[in-house]
């Protein structure tokens, strides 16, 4: 039976990791490749790598990085934004990125969606899709962009199921209200973009315990992305999925 | 082990893992797709990534049909990952009307309607095409449900049983990726090399 899979997140700004991360037994515990090892052999199942890069040189050293990874990492990795067009994706995929995360670029143009899964096969394709509640008196979640300061008409979960058809094998689905929060995934939304797609669904924003991971695996996502829980060393990857594994959620172990 | 394994340009970019894999092994790796090497070469990898028909496109068009089919029969070391296994069969439901290698007899289906698809995940892997039994990391839609004849199989379950390894003399083919599967995945090839190795001095 497919195991729910448990994957940390690692934001890195020109080629270093940023966000407080706290390893023990790391001496330089902004190295990329080395917190993307310890969190391979704490039994991470995957690695998401989200560059957050304001410039041409940052996103030049994002690649760089992303090549120090793959030469230690045996696990996937997907890395995510700063593809703003197909050509940034193929860069990514060829420096070892297996799958790419795809979100402004493929609100602005739909069909990049289409024109990558076409070159690589839509298991490489992962939409990142931000939702953030809708604050007018209508109900549901809307799309953001631009770091959230850009709040869209579009729905984020029709968004989804239109990134489906499109071409995206996998959705990042990030709740932008309770990302840094600490207080658990957004259950609702989780729910309403599982039964809308057949593809897994990555729940992000929000996590704090294992108990917020297991309301959003019976929500119906197919994984949990975490970053804080991990970094500060209050958890590993294994001491998580034990807790897990005793709530009767499978875990690879 | 073999002083070098080709590996099989098939121009789409999941190569980095496959490549790392082995250099973190101790194997050098060269891409090729040039049907010579795919008759010389001491270890071959068929890696796979995309559709079905585009592979067999690939295959076709660089005259690779031929010398991998027969290394395969012959049971020469021989690593297909992903699509690479669902190639070396007779065809598939993704892309119909295409010939497969038909290297096994039987034909590659999609997962059924009930279980989310593409299967992306590690799932449990247990049978005799594998020393031992462990977790390894699946991306894929379509799978074969029949041991072909003459191989021995290892198997997962996802909405049913279906084959995630099969192997025959030196030739190992994997659903799953073992360049993905961490220590489990690498452990697997590490044997599968230092075998191959053996059968060439042989």
């Amino acid at each position: 039976m497919l195991t729910q899979r448990i994957i940390p997140c690692l934001d890195i700004r020109d080629g270093r990791v940023v966000k407080g991360v706290r390893f023990q037994g790391l001496r330089d515990a902004g190295d990329p490749a080395e917190l993307a090892r310890a969190y391979e052999e704490q039994g991470a199942d995957e690695l998401v790598v989200l560059d957050v890069s304001a410039t041409r040189e940052g996103r030049a050293a994002a690649l760089h990085t992303i090549e120090e990874i793959r030469r230690v990492l045996g696990i996937p990795l997907t890395v995510g934004g700063g593809v703003r067009a197909l050509d940034d994706a193929l860069a990514l995929l060829a420096a070892g990125a297996d799958k790419v995360g795809v979100n402004t670029a493929a609100v602005e143009r739909p069909e990049i969606l289409t024109e990558l899964a076409e070159r690589v096969g839509r298991q490489c394709v992962v939409l990142s899709v931000d939702a953030a509640a809708r604050t007018d008196d209508s109900v549901g979640w809307s799309v953001v962009t631009h770091a959230g300061t850009r709040r869209l008409a579009l729905d984020a979960v029709e968004w989804s199921r239109r990134g489906q058809s499109l071409g995206a094998g996998e959705i990042l689905l990030t709740s932008w209200d309770r990302d840094g929060t600490l207080s658990g995934y957004d259950t609702d939304l989780l729910r309403e973009v599982c039964a809308a797609v057949r593809i897994p669904v990555i729940a992000s924003g929000g996590a704090d315990s294992a108990v917020h991971m297991h309301e959003a695996f019976e929500a119906g996502a197919s994984a949990v992305l975490a970053a804080s829980i991990f970094h500060d060393a209050r958890h590993t990857v294994d001491s998580i999925k034990l807790e897990l594994a005793s709530q009767g959620v499978e875990v690879r172990r | 082990m073999p002083s070098e394994v080709v590996i099989i340009d098939t121009g789409v970019a999941n190569n980095a893992s496959v490549r790392a894999m082995f250099e973190r092994l101790g194997a050098t790796t060269r891409l090729s797709r040039k049907p010579e090497d795919a008759i010389e070469a001491d270890a071959l990898v068929l890696p796979g990534v995309g559709a079905f028909g585009a592979g067999m496109g690939l295959l076709d068009q660089c005259g690779l049909r031929d010398p991998i089919r027969a290394r395969v029969v012959d049971g020469r070391p021989t690593l297909c990952v992903c699509l690479g296994l669902q190639m070396l069969f007779e065809e598939s439901e993704e892309s119909s009307g295409v010939l497969g290698l038909g290297a096994c007899a039987g034909r590659v289906a999609e997962f059924p309607q009930t279980v989310v698809r593409p299967q992306f995940g590690w799932n449990l892997v247990a049978g005799d095409a594998t020393e031992t039994d462990g977790y390894a990391y699946f991306a894929n839609t379509y799978r074969v449900t029949q041991a072909p004849e003459g191989w021995s199989a290892s198997w997962s379950d996802h909405g049913g049983r279906f084959i995630a390894a099969m192997r025959r003399g030196d030739v190992l083919a994997c659903q799953f990726h073992p360049e993905l599967s961490g220590a489990y995945g690498a452990g697997l090839v590490e044997l599968w090399l230092r075998e191959a190795e053996v059968g060439a001095t042989c």
